[in-house]
């Protein structure tokens, strides 16, 4: 039996071992050693990669009910083993030239990346927040990495303090279910409301759920629990802002999934509500807030507001199809954001990292490849077709308007609108302004290679969206049995 | 006689973690008292699992309390860490000094 359990976390396994030999040897081999603990945590994350994608996973629940494993929960693991592996390639040259050069960096990424799967795959409150915490607590320390720095050790106070609330409140939530619903285990949790038919439902048990909501929408940085991001993006070192733009909220938004899905799926009544206006707050903000910003770390932030909105329509919509929109939306996100951070990582001037919108002037003249590449996020993100962001948005809207959620798709059309002025804004800035100070050169192979994989999938995803498409819908449909 | 049920416990639990949102929320002097009041709220939810597994005559609630309990030790030990670093780049913990960045 235990072998069993211990065959479907496989991945999750070989991924802690390995953190935990890539530690050992980080601390015999002194800081000396960065570089090989870094590109061995790289080659950890394509093998657990391979663990999970190649071999064939049956769906199967392990150790007593505490986690599942399922095809949703490998296409979103596969999600955050992408970001978290591109973004440590995209951190090495970084972590050299400012003085971050500790081993500890690729380890912590490394156990962040496995509290994240363990989040994806919970199957219980304890297990959730159990893998919360894993990927909280690393979180924080690589947020303060540079200790030296005022501004990332400032990132990771806020990051901790508000970080630490949101997993109170969700602790308080779990405590109450647990106390209405005599389980933690969300099967078991699912089944008290199937035997009691939706009515009666206690008020201690909604009070808790609210508080689990609160408690998650901290993490995905939905309004109105969104304040830490903008000041933790900006004073963060630029990977690592890279890293939170895309592997916790992929995970913090799996996890959101599953936990409204599953055990709270009878409540969609109760639960409806809060998503739609956490949805439509997110949207409206992303889109506002951005408008003025003059750094462009702080304008991804509202940026990754406005798309978890977005995302979180899929959400309220509670259908299977808005489920795989979500996956499909998660999937292009990532990639969007992945291939712009590694533009703003290209960023550098006289060996000095910059970040204002205004040092993108005239770019298209220094450095047109990268003008290119920027320019295609930019329209991708902002939703013009026939990028893949537009796509993403498409599947999201058919989601609401099929579950009658015009409200909801309406908003979204009207911010993208909104949004699409400060994504062209940055576009105007590097086709038709006159060039300031151009940027360091050369970028290095790995940014290269990252801005050409990850334009090239931005920019081609309507030639053959049908892998894409298929496997997120067969995602979702894991999780609607029957 | 007065007999102390699970509803008491609830009410001291609910007002632990106000105590602790509002500490997080009002305090404008120290830094310190912040991660105070995260330990409050966490402490509070302790009360709340204990209570409940009592009420409820499982043990799972306490097991949990157990595992909330550890990971609060540790939490507290990186808050504890970054707040060191960050004296150091700034020389101050008060709140009104954390002012890098807007927001």
């Amino acid at each position: 039996m235990i072998s069993a359990d211990l065959m479907a976390v496989l991945p999750e396994l070989f991924l802690a071992c390995a953190a935990i030999g890539l530690l050992m040897l980080g601390v015999f081999r002194g800081n000396s050693a960065t570089q090989l603990v870094s590109t061995l945590s790289v080659v950890t994350l394509i093998v657990t990669f391979a663990l999970i994608a190649l071999p064939p996973r049956p769906e199967t629940v392990a150790f007593g009910g505490l986690l599942t494993m399922d095809g949703f929960g490998d296409f979103m693991k596969l999600l955050v083993l992408i970001g978290s592996g591109v973004s440590i390639v995209m951190a090495q040259r970084y972590i050299q030239r400012e003085d971050m050069n500790r081993f500890e960096f690729p380890v912590l990424m490394l156990f962040a990346t496995l509290g994240m799967m363990a989040m994806i795959s919970a199957n219980d409150l304890i297990s959730l927040y159990m893998g919360l915490e894993l990927q909280s607590l690393s979180l924080y320390v690589v947020a303060a990495f540079r200790r030296d720095n005022l501004r990332s050790s400032e990132a990771g106070l806020k990051y901790f303090v508000l970080g630490a609330l949101s997993s109170g409140m969700l602790l308080y939530g779990s405590s109450m279910i647990y106390g209405f619903t005599g389980t933690t285990n969300f099967d078991g949790i699912a089944q008290t409301f199937a035997a009691s038919a939706g009515n009666d439902i206690p008020i201690g048990l909604i009070v808790g759920l609210v508080f689990l909501c609160a408690g998650l929408a901290f993490k995905v940085s939905a309004v109105p629990f969104h304040m830490w991001t903008p000041d933790v993006y900006e004073g963060a070192p630029t990977p690592v802002t890279a890293f939170f733009a895309t592997a916790p909220k992929i995970a913090a938004m799996a996890l959101f999934i599953r936990v409204l899905m599953e055990p709270f799926g009878g409540l969609i009544d109760q639960w409806q509500q809060i998503v739609f206006f956490v949805s439509a707050a997110s949207m409206i903000l992303g889109a506002f807030a951005a408008i003025n910003q003059s750094n462009i770390k702080r304008l991804m932030a509202y940026s990754s507001i406005g798309h978890i909105g977005y995302a979180l329509i899929g959400l309220a919509s509670g259908t299977e199809q808005g489920i795989s929109g979500i996956v499909i939306y998660l999937t292009i996100y990532v990639f969007m954001n992945l291939g712009t951070f590694a533009c703003i990582l290209c960023m550098r001037q006289k060996d000095r990292m910059v970040e204002g919108i205004d040092d993108l002037k005239g770019l298209s003249k220094t450095q047109p490849m990268m003008a290119l590449a920027l320019a295609i996020f930019m329209f991708s993100m902002a939703g013009i077709p026939p990028l893949a962001g537009f796509f993403g948005k498409l599947y999201i809207f058919l989601a609401a308007i099929e579950a009658q959620l015009y409200i909801l798709a309406v908003l979204g059309v009207l911010t993208s609108v909104v949004g699409a002025f400060y994504y062209l804004r940055i576009i105007k800035l590097m086709y038709f302004d006159e060039p300031a100070e151009s940027f360091d050169r050369p970028i290095g192979r790995e940014m290269t290679a990252v801005l050409i994989i990850t334009g090239v999938f931005t920019l081609l995803f309507f030639v053959a969206p049908g892998p894409v498409v298929d496997s997120a819908a067969a995602a979702a449909a894991t999780l609607f049995p029957g | 006689m007065f007999e102390i049920g699970l509803e008491h416990y609830l009410t001291v639990a609910a007002i632990l973690f106000t105590l602790g949102i509002f500490g997080i929320f009002l305090n404008r002097k120290n830094v310190i008292i912040i991660l105070m009041s995260i330990e409050l709220m966490l402490l509070a939810v302790n009360i709340n699992l204990v209570a409940f597994s009592t009420h409820l005559g499982d043990l799972l609630g306490q097991i949990f309390a157990m595992f909330v309990l550890t990971v609060a030790a540790a939490e507290a030990a990186i808050g504890l860490a970054i707040l060191v670093v960050y004296f150091r780049n700034r020389g101050s913990i008060a709140v009104e000094d954390i002012n890098m960045m807007k927001g």
